[in-house]
């Protein structure tokens, strides 16, 4: 038996990738994720350029996680510069990143992975077939991108969002009125985890090592400790003992591997590693996924990511009950302590751990920066688990192959347009 | 386009973020009946199906390697109406940036002793490559600008893109002056049609909508200089996402004076 199978340009995907497998007398000969996405050299591009300019510059690496680079971004050069944002600064960064979150979440789940269930190119011929369900993804979209909307100006690329703090600030009635929407939201989340508890989500079992931020008093997505479900947890300034990026001829991104010979990021290792801090509709919405960790079905990051989005709607109440009790009040932007310096900063991004490195000189410019992109980090588990697939998937017609492969490649949301500027670390 | 048929429409991307593409899908929440109207048959961030019978592309990134050359004239070949969607294809955008400094340099700081294993050139907008019929400026584009260009392409007109500053939707919109903030900003010679959305959320505008037709350049800097911007922090306002354009400027400059 003999079969190759060549996917140019996965679709349903951010960025370009190419699936590539060989099989000659039931033996696998090949098997290739490539990255031949053009390569992008922000890294390069931000030294010289002032440290303020780093986040807007950073945000255009991406278009559906523009907040999280942003983010990312900004706390790099906060602790660069010894700058301790403030509460409400905190608290309102926590919320478009929610906003983002969800955005890229239902995007995923309900555009990109449920067509391949339903037997679908593509959400449009889903319009017509699944009305109820293309509407609902609509609402919910809307509401995530109002949400960063609100905080930041726009989801892509923020605005209000700056070192030291915001520029611009959220009106009572602004926050009242999106409390009133998540909360209406519900039955809409509700149909979701409904929806997505009742699809075949194809068997596939393969352990492998899980790598998070955590921290100890919530679900982490902003700052906190690099952790390992192996057992291990390093501070975010020891990001390059976990990646040890590596580079390979078929990939314009670069590898990376830890404890083993591959480990994975995003949503499914931040519910392994992180399981008893979700809300608890989310922990029941797991329940109803069929989902208890350690989950080890690369598939279910998709089922990880509602969950997630359960999570994220009940933690954005909660917040904007916070910002409503304190009171959201224009604020300067805290000044830094020190003229230079180097910082790394870590969010959990929608597809898993995020880390921008910068470091600034006196005259305010960087000198040097390293983007450590989920992505990339996925890529050598990514091809582990294909190696692991193929075996069995090979006696299926060649389109069912073709159909599973692709569907594990979207399992992992990769996004491809951020993965390909992740600089060999090179200071000054 | 008869009028039996809907016009069939494509969506391309090359070196950018894809922001804009996730932008016509946002702009479709509120629109849904664009899609009765138009027929997408090519839109690979979000759908499998992909026909080569198209009457417009919308074409998202900058073009950055020789190699992406060919997909792009293949595009124009096939497209009776070519639009550039967004900063990075309109006007080279952020990837341009990389020309600030010499390439080599660029690659090797990335790449290391790898750096000939990837392909890669000065990115450059679309229409350096092919010629476009159309842009639609912005990084990302806006959403009603977007729904009002399709709009305007179906009547058969041309997409009504403003050419006047960014200051005028900012004074219509009754914001305070962000240099009486003691801020600086690029809105008086920067093209409208964005709302003046930065400065109404307290940042500067970068220009990432490019220049209006007769800016008042001098003018423009000297104001950023008397708002204390030495001449560097004013040459790196101004590259943000006009690097290309800027360099093009200074080439043909050049060029003129025999330098």
């Amino acid at each position: 038996m003999s079969k190759r199978i060549d996917v140019h340009h996965v679709t349903r995907v951010e960025g370009h990738g190419n699936i590539v497998v060989e099989v000659a007398d039931s033996q696998l000969k090949e098997c290739r994720f490539d990255v031949v996405e053009t390569p992008r050299f922000f890294e390069a591009m931000l030294r010289g350029r002032p440290y303020t300019e780093a986040s807007h510059i950073t945000s255009r690496i991406c278009g559906i996680c523009a907040t999280g680079h942003a983010t990312t971004s900004l706390r790099a050069s906060e602790k660069a510069l010894g700058i301790q944002p403030s509460q409400q600064t905190v608290l309102l960064r926590k919320l478009s990143f929610h906003g983002e979150i969800l955005d890229s979440h239902i995007l995923h789940v309900y555009m990109l992975v449920a067509p391949d269930f339903l037997g679908v190119g593509s959400v449009i011929p889903l319009a017509s077939s699944h009305p109820e369900v293309v509407l609902r993804a609509l609402r919910m979209k809307k509401l995530s991108g109002d949400m960063c909307a609100i905080v930041t100006g726009r989801h892509t690329h923020p605005i209000a969002m700056t070192v030291g703090g915001f520029t611009h600030f959220p009106k009572r009635a602004e926050l009242e009125s999106l409390r009133q929407r998540l909360e209406e939201v519900r039955a809409d989340v509700d149909a979701t985890v409904e929806l997505f508890a009742s699809l075949p989500w194809p068997q596939f079992e393969r352990d492998t090592e899980y790598i998070s931020l955590t921290k100890p008093d919530e679900y982490a997505f902003i700052d906190g400790e690099i952790k390992s479900s192996d057992g291990v947890k390093l501070p975010i300034e020891s990001y390059q003992k976990v990646t040890n990026e590596y580079l390979v001829p078929h990939s314009s991104a670069k590898f990376t591997r830890f404890q083993r010979e591959s480990y994975m990021v995003g949503a499914l290792a931040r519910f392994n590693n992180n399981f008893d801090q979700l809300h608890p509709r989310a922990k029941a919405a797991a329940v109803a996924l069929g989902m208890k960790p350690k989950v080890t079905n690369t598939y279910l990051n998709s089922g990880a990511q509602v969950v997630e989005i359960v999570h994220c709607v009940e933690d954005a109440i909660l917040i904007i009950n916070q910002l409503l009790e304190m009171g959201v009040n224009p604020e300067e932007l805290v000044p830094p302590t020190r003229q230079s310096g180097d910082g790394v900063g870590a969010c959990e991004v929608p597809r898993g751990i995020l880390f921008h490195h910068y470091w600034i000189g006196e005259d305010g410019n960087l000198t040097g920066a390293n983007c450590i992109i989920p992505t990339n980090q996925n890529i050598a588990n990514l091809e582990a688990d294909m190696r692991v697939l193929v075996p069995q998937i090979m006696h299926k017609p060649i389109d069912a192959m073709r159909l599973d492969l692709e569907m594990m490649v979207r399992a992992y949301d990769p996004c491809i347009s951020c993965s390909v500027h992740v600089a060999k670390l090179v200071t000054r | 386009m008869t009028q039996n048929h809907k016009p069939k429409i494509a969506f391309f991307d090359f070196s950018s973020c894809e922001g804009c593409q996730l932008t016509v899908v946002d702009s479709l929440q509120d629109h849904p009946e664009l899609l009765g109207v138009v027929e997408i048959v090519q839109f690979r961030e979000a759908m499998t199906e992909k026909g080569e019978d198209y009457l417009v592309a919308f074409v998202e990134g900058s073009c950055t390697r020789q190699s992406d050359e060919e997909r792009l004239k293949q595009i124009r070949q096939q497209a009776a109406i070519v639009v550039a969607l967004g900063t990075c294809a309109h006007l080279g955008g952020v990837n341009a940036l990389k020309s600030l400094h010499p390439l080599q340099d660029v690659r090797q700081y990335v790449y290391g002793e790898k750096a000939d294993w990837y392909e890669t050139y000065d990115a450059r907008p679309i229409d350096a490559v092919i010629p476009v019929d159309f842009a639609i400026p912005g990084c990302p584009i806006d959403r009603n600008e977007f729904i009002n260009c399709v709009k305007a392409l179906l009547l058969g007109k041309k997409p009504p893109i403003p050419d006047y500053p960014v200051c005028v939707e900012c004074k219509l919109k009754e914001n305070v002056c962000l240099f009486t903030l003691n801020k600086v900003c690029l809105g008086p010679v920067t093209r409208a049609g964005c709302g003046a959305i930065c400065p109404t959320y307290g940042q500067s505008c970068e220009a990432c909508r490019g220049f209006i037709t007769n800016p008042n350049d001098s003018s423009m800097r000297n104001v950023l200089a008397e708002h204390g911007m030495n001449v560097e922090e004013v040459t790196s306002m101004y590259t943000m996402f006009t690097a290309y354009q800027v360099r093009e400027k200074l080439m043909q400059a050049e060029k003129a004076t025999g330098g």
